[in-house]
């Protein structure tokens, strides 16, 4: 079963299997409007957890990506890039950023679960 | 970050219950944007009609004797032609400081039946400062009389006119001429209408009593192709149609030649001067300005935003993104900044440096999205 983990920052690391997919959260795309432009890293970069991996752009403003864990970038969305609108439309799900092979699984329990990350945003109201 | 003495217009509830994502602004709590989004709120503008509240921005009278004193006072500190402003009729012009530099961007109109009386629309963050530069330089018998209880709301886009010549029958605000103003009796309320805006597109800015200005934005609200758009919006759009905004384009140290308006200076002000910074701005009409605000079209879909150092295709700085971001109409980055003279021609290529990556642009004719003022 994949399991989903999110940072501070308002990203996603889906993990399966020693690789971890990123994004952004719902809550982020709702917070950021409607998202026009998505920069993804190179494939093969090497990432490192804080990192500024890919950047994503609303009409007004244009924000970091966080990686919320190390490893080497494997895969990117290329249809986010074309498509931005994906990351509102289905942040969890196709509008996924990048594809990393985690370097150090235990940074993963620096992160939060799905329930930990719904306290966390009862708390920025 | 919220202020703690945020001001609010007379909207504030109706934003608030329309859902209204608010934030601080010029010292306002402003709508940026609705739940329809900015990208939505900017293609309706476009393409029906958009209500903005931009009761956050100076309305002022300036009177006292007649219209050529009232004029004259104002010319020292403005170098648009304002003696032969007709009644009725506006200019877009400039306050400026002794050197030249923009200390605001300001609508001039000449309110028709009453004699020796401007009217000025200025920004709400240089409000203070415009209306104390203005008292500091009044001569006896003019007078300067903020209007803090007026509000002031923008209807834009296509069917700006349709919808408020349906709500007027007999004002014929169908056929005032784009920069025109006059009082109109709007579905009963009193409104003082000016055929202008800051979207590109044809429509109208409705000066009307605060105590009245829910009721009327309710109304027109109501009415058949009638959004709310905020002011994320409001900028996307203004970007699009080349317009400048203060802080970004304009500021104390550009002036208004370098910022590409010498079409707001007509001719016996150009010849004659007699407004601060005369010397300088007679100068760069003569000779050209060193740095000239242009459009900038990135290659790419990489928004380049205000701050983005401008570099010369040998890698030379020369000049700064002023305004990017998204156009919605245009569907891709759009840009403008100050450039260095030898860089300003349309077709220039230049790159921008975005994230430490130098990208390729263009410099190109403003606007972005052809203007739909109505012409008569």
């Amino acid at each position: 079963m994949p399991e989903i983990r999110y940072s501070k920052d308002h990203e996603y690391i889906r993990v399966e299997s020693g690789e971890g997919v990123v994004g952004i959260s719902n809550y982020a795309q709702q917070q950021l409007g409607d998202v026009v432009f998505a920069e993804t890293p190179p494939i093969g970069k090497a990432v490192k957890k804080g990192d500024p991996a890919a950047v994503v752009e609303s009409v007004k403003a244009a924000s970091d990506v966080f990686t919320p864990a190390s490893g080497e970038v494997i895969a990117v969305n290329s249809e986010v890039e074309a498509t931005p609108g994906l990351i509102n439309e289905d942040a969890l799900g196709r509008g996924w950023l990048f594809r990393i092979r985690l370097a150090n699984a235990s940074e993963l329990s620096a992160l939060m679960d799905e329930a930990a990350y719904a306290d966390f945003l009862k708390t920025l109201a | 970050m919220t202020e703690a003495t945020s001001l609010k217009t007379p909207l504030h509830a109706l934003h608030v219950e329309l859902g209204a994502r608010m934030s601080p602004f010029a010292g306002y709590d402003m709508p940026i944007q609705y739940p329809a989004g900015v990208l939505a709120e900017h293609l309706h503008t476009r393409r029906a009609a958009g209500l903005f509240d931009v009761s956050h921005m100076g309305q002022a009278l300036i009177e006292g004797g007649d219209h050529a004193a009232v004029a004259a006072f104002l010319e020292t500190l403005c170098p648009a032609d304002l003696l032969n402003l007709a009644p009725g009729r506006q200019r877009y012009t400039q306050l400026l400081n002794e050197t030249g530099g923009i200390v605001d961007d300001l609508m001039v109109t000449r309110p028709p039946g009453a004699e020796g009386a401007l009217r000025l629309v200025v920004n709400a963050a240089r409000k203070e400062v415009d209306f104390a530069l203005i008292r500091q330089r009044l001569p006896s018998g003019i007078r300067l009389t903020p209007l803090p209880n007026a509000a002031l709301i923008a209807l834009q886009g296509p069917l700006a006119t349709p919808t408020l010549a349906s709500l007027a029958p007999g004002e014929a605000v169908e056929t005032m001429a784009f920069m025109s103003a006059r009082p109109a009796r709007i579905a009963g309320f009193e409104t003082f209408v000016s055929r202008s805006g800051y979207t590109g597109e044809d429509g109208y800015e409705i000066s009307i009593a605060s105590a009245q200005a829910e009721d009327f934005a309710r109304l027109l609200l109501s009415q058949p192709n009638v959004a709310p758009i905020g002011l994320g919006a409001r900028d996307s759009l203004r970007l699009e149609a080349g317009l400048c905004l203060y802080g970004h384009e304009l500021d104390e140290t550009i002036d208004p030649i370098e910022a590409a308006l010498s079409w707001s200076i007509q001719k016996r002000r150009r010849v004659e001067g007699g407004f601060p910074g005369a010397k300088r701005i007679q100068d760069a009409l003569a000779n050209g300005p060193n740095r000239q605000r242009v459009g900038l079209r990135p290659d790419g879909r990489a928004p380049a935003r205000e701050g983005v150092e401008i570099v010369s295709a040998d890698g030379l700085p020369i000049g700064v993104v002023t305004s990017g971001g998204f156009g919605p109409s245009v569907n891709g980055p759009i840009a403008m900044g100050h450039i260095a003279r030898a860089h300003a021609a349309v077709g220039t290529p230049v790159s921008l440096v975005v994230r430490g990556k130098p990208l390729s642009a263009r410099v190109v004719a403003l606007p972005f999205h052809p203007h739909a003022y109505y012409r008569g």
